[in-house]
């Protein structure tokens, strides 16, 4: 299953992003081969539509499900149609490892 | 031209459509309208008791702007008890935020899409869940 976490930078020891269409990396982690990869996330400075836009790319990406700490209307619609799941997650200065350690 | 109003966000909506008082003798009996954002937010304050930085954020408002629904939230609930007046649920600016669980061990929030079939935590795998306001789509 692919799986995949916002981060704020290309490492496991960055912190957990918790926005959906703004954060700056995402961190796709495939928990059958283990295998960790960052991706950066073009979208983050648009004016509008960085959600819809990030949820397209997800989709695209055919992820299973999503951890980050919020999504807007528009991206959790697009992913409830897709049948992607979400997951929120909203405690403070958690590292994307710690998000790892958990769904292991 | 105003800023539009952004929606706030509920995660479930009232239970009632109204409450009306009794023992009392009116003719015609008067109402105020508590909008769902407002009872939203009694809710998280007064029940659920978190603060209104955390209950802002729960309903994408910001805090001055949560201030002000629970502001009116009170007068309302008090205008109707004083008054004898009915309350009844109206919709007001809200969004319903659909088919959200809750880890009760873990405190995540998530969905469950159709095509997958175990009911556990996505994080820590605990089926200790609560339905926040599930509907079948």
């Amino acid at each position: 299953m692919k799986i995949a976490i916002t981060s704020s930078n290309n490492n496991v020891s960055a912190r957990f992003d918790k926005r959906f269409g703004r954060a700056e990396w995402i961190c796709l982690y495939n928990d059958e081969t283990r295998q960790i990869e960052f991706m950066k996330n073009r979208h983050t400075n648009l004016n509008n539509g960085a959600g819809t836009k990030t949820a397209e790319k997800m989709i695209s990406l055919q992820v299973d499900r999503i951890i980050s700490g919020d999504f807007g209307p528009k991206a959790k619609n697009l992913l409830d149609k897709f049948e992607i799941q979400v997951v929120v997650v909203r405690e403070n200065n958690l590292t994307v490892e710690d998000i790892i350690q958990r769904i292991k | 031209m105003p800023r539009r109003r952004r929606l706030r966000k509920i995660v479930a909506p009232p239970n009632f459509t109204g409450y009306k008082p009794y023992g009392v003798n009116h003719e015609k009996q008067e109402s105020v309208e508590l909008l769902y954002e407002e009872y939203e937010a009694i809710k998280l304050t007064d029940y659920d008791l978190l603060n209104h930085k955390e209950a802002a954020d729960l309903m994408g408002i910001s805090r001055p702007t949560f201030a002000r629904i629970y502001e009116s939230a009170r007068r309302k609930i008090a205008a109707a008890l004083v008054e004898t007046k009915e309350i009844k649920a109206v919709y007001g600016n809200a969004l319903l935020d659909k088919n959200w669980i809750l880890c009760n061990n873990c405190h995540a929030r998530f969905t469950i899409p159709k095509k997958m079939h175990h009911n556990a935590c996505p994080l820590c795998t605990s089926d200790n869940l609560e339905l926040l306001n599930y509907q079948k789509t």
